[in-house]
Formats: structure tokens, sequence, C-alpha cells
């Protein structure tokens, strides 16, 4: 207990980055995840073949390929980031890909009707999408949207690898210094548990709230 | 007010219209009916274009349908349709499903919007629902909050398509009672049915479909009093008997 007492602060630090890299690539992934499914969706041919590629390119990648590729290799052809904003971007490109498979699958559960009468009161497709396909949609996947924001605050510990100091970095460091990995990485396990009951909890909270009359 | 020219439709190797010639005048109601299969709700959805028509032409109110984009939004804001199902937005009130349109399609401002639903609703007479959810509501107010949905886009044509098969048989009348009041109220209408009464209550004109044909095409007096076609008297003859 100790190592962890001893090392508040550092670790502290490193939960703050945690939690703020998993905001800011949740909100930019739910954005990200929404116009790619409404591409995999468009009526135009090349917008859907579009919204396919990138599904694919990122999906069948792995993170961390991807993020030692984006903060080694591009400042090789001068384009360079600070750590935090490289890390926040291909994790938000990453989980985007896998949001807009699940937001795909619940425009899919908005049956064709619904579009249809959209249409037929003269929304265009943008509005339909906005105001009865999206709203109808996003409610039948809250849960698995859920899922993939929790599995998103857990792959936050890869940008460790590239040095953004993060909870799992922090607590390594703190290991360093204090050789008592039982103790710290418990410790840390145990803020990730708590961040992960917590999106589960706000999950589930508006999957009632916002739950449809049926 | 819809004047369709040769139009034929073509579901993959299915020819579903073949050469369809009609025209509807301002005012008119026709009511098409037909043996399933026989393309009346295709007619009808090509219409505002939900299907495309695979040849001729269809204009309404002396424009053609045009082919995509907002041109083809805003047509469909001048064409109302009500369809089998209702297909109410089960995430909106029914009020919210009234004003949708009017606020989004034609910008008229919320509290008019509102007030204006209002009117429709009481008109239909579910003005007591208004806050309530689509799944709420019995079949037959469903089917009226989307009539009320329809009208407030002020269309110059409304088309059914088949409004009452979903329903209960006790509800049938309440919503033919609206589309009736309508039909007096001189609303251009096209209504694909299997209403008889109705046809023969509010009909200008019996329009009568087989194999993606129009068959037969007059008065709901003499369409119903002596069809001219063998087929007609046989689908009659089924339809009639009970």
């Amino acid at each position: 207990m100790d190592a962890l007492t001893a090392h508040l602060s550092q670790l502290g630090h490193g939960l703050v980055t945690t939690v703020e890299l998993t905001v800011v690539t949740t909100v930019g992934a739910m954005l990200l995840g929404i116009v790619v499914a409404t591409l995999r969706i468009a009526p135009v041919a090349l917008l859907r073949a579009i919204g396919t590629a990138y599904v694919e390119v990122l999906q069948n990648l792995p993170l961390l390929a991807l993020l030692v590729l984006f903060v080694f290799a591009l400042p090789t052809i001068g384009i360079s980031f600070p750590l935090f904003t490289s890390a926040a971007i291909v994790i938000a490109a990453y989980e985007g890909a896998y949001l807009a498979e699940a937001i795909r699958a619940g425009i899919n559960t908005v049956g064709v009707g619904q579009a249809e009468a959209a249409r037929a009161i003269g929304l265009t497709f943008g509005q339909s999408l906005r105001h009865v396909i999206l709203p109808q949609g996003l409610r039948a996947v809250i849960q698995p949207i859920g899922n993939i924001c929790i599995a998103l605050l857990m792959n936050t510990s890869l940008a460790a690898a590239v040095g953004v100091v993060e909870l799992t970095q922090a607590a390594n460091n703190v290991n360093l210094v204090e050789a008592q990995p039982i103790a710290v990485f418990t410790g840390a396990g145990l803020a990730y548990m708590l961040l992960a009951l917590i999106i589960g909890q706000v999950t589930g909270l508006l999957e009632r709230r916002l739950a449809i009359v049926r | 007010m819809v004047s369709v020219r040769g139009l034929h439709k073509w579901f993959g190797p299915l020819h579903v219209l073949k050469d369809i010639d009609l025209t509807v005048a301002a005012g008119e109601v026709v009511v098409v009916v037909g043996p399933s299969g026989s393309g009346k709700s295709t007619l009808c959805r090509c219409l505002n274009r939900l299907e495309t028509a695979g040849q001729g032409s269809i204009e309404v109110d002396g424009e053609p349908l045009p082919a995509e984009g907002r041109a083809l939004a805003r047509l469909r804001a001048d064409v109302g349709m009500v369809f089998q199902s209702f297909n109410l937005f089960g995430h909106r009130t029914v009020l919210d499903n009234v004003t949708l349109g009017p606020t989004r399609v034609r910008r008229v401002p919320r509290p008019e919007a509102r007030q204006q639903a209002m009117a429709l609703l009481e008109r239909v007479g579910i003005a007591d629902k208004a806050d309530h959810f689509p799944a709420q509501l019995s079949g037959g107010q469903q089917q009226r909050a989307a009539i009320a949905r329809a009208l407030a886009m002020r269309p110059k044509v409304l088309l059914f398509d088949e409004p009452t098969s979903a329903l209960d048989p006790e509800m049938v009348n309440e919503v033919l009672d609206v589309m009736v009041s309508l039909a007096a109220e001189g609303m251009t209408m096209i209504v694909v049915t299997h209403e008889m009464g109705f046809a023969r209550r509010a009909a200008d004109r019996v329009v009568f479909m087989d194999d993606g044909r129009i068959v037969e095409s007059g008065a709901p007096d003499d369409f119903f009093a002596a069809p001219r076609t063998e087929r007609a008297r046989d689908f009659l003859s089924k339809i009639l008997q009970h």
C-alpha cells in the first residue's frame, strides 16, 4: 500500500490523463462513427465504398501498430502532433470504425417504413437520418456502444507505448522505483475497473431513460 | 393534378406495372381496387417515387417527378402518403409526429406548427392523445394520427396505400370516416383499398387493376352494379358474396 500512497500525485496525474484521453476519444469516435455509418448507408455508391474502406482498414490493423505508425512514421514526412493529440487521433479513428459498425447495426433495426414515412413528408436524406433514423437507431445500440467505450478505455493504455504518461505508464514508472508490481498494478487495475463500472452505469441509465415506448 | 402516361415497372424479371395511364383531376377521389399482386400498391408508391418508374412519365400538378435530391423532397412534401402500417415515428409523441414535417420542411415556426397540429388532431378525433407515443395508441388512432401528419403538410394530393388493411375490423370505420370527410371537402385522393363500402360512398371513380394493368375504370355505381370485364366480375363476386 505504501508504494501507492507514496506516489499518489504521480498516479493521480496518470489517472486524469487516462480519463481525459477516454473522454476526448469517445466524443471523437462517436462523431466519426456516426459519419462513417452514414456513409455506409448513403444512397451514393462511392460514399458507401469510402465508408466500407474506412471500416475495413481500421478494424483490420492492430491499434498498437497504428499508434506506432502515426507517432514515429508521420514525423519522418514532416507531420507531427503533440503525443497526447496523436494518441487521441489514432484511438478515435480506430474506435470510430467499431462504433460505425455498431451504429450501422442500430440503423438497420429501424424499419424501412420509418425511412419511407420520413421521405414521404418531404424530409431530405440528411433530415430523415437526423430526426427519424438515428434517434431510433442509436437507442437500439446504447449497450453495444457502451461496450465499445469500455474497450476504448482499456485501449487508452496502449498510448503508454508511444510515450503518453497515462495510468498504465504512471503505474509502470512507480513500479520502476518501488519494485512492488502486485500493489502498483492491482491499484491501477482497480482504477480502470472503477472507470469501466461508471461507463457501464451511465450506459444502463441512458438505456432506461431513452427507451422507446413499444 | 396527377397524370401518369405509359408507366411500366419491373422488379427484376417481374413486370408489375404494364403501360399504366391514369389522370386524376384536382378534387377527384380515385379508388384503386384489385386482387393482391395486381400492382395497385406499386402504382401508388410510384406516384411519390418511393418506387422509381421503369418507363413512362408521371406528372404531379403539371411538374414531372424530379429524379432525386431536394427537388424530389419538395415534391413529396406536396404529395401526402398514408401507409398500411402507419409508420408513425416511434420515438416522437403524436404531436411531434405531426409537427416534424411543417417545422423542418416548411419552416413553420414551432408554436404555429403545434397549433395547427392540435387542430388537425382535433379534427381526426385524437387531440387527447397528442402527448402519447404511437405505441400507446390503438391501430385506428395511429392511422388517424398518420393522416393528421400527412395533412399537416397541406398536400395537393393524398395517397392512401391500403390504409385500413392492418386494422382490427372495429377500427376500420373510424379511419374511413375521416377519409370520407376529407373526400367531401374536396381533397384530391388516390386510395388503394379493399373497402368497397368506402369506394361506393366516397369515390368519384373506381379503377380496377389486374396483373399490372388497369382493366376497367368507371363511376362506382356503374362498376359495382355492372362491371364490364369478366375479370372485374370475377373479382367482385369473390369479395362481395358475404
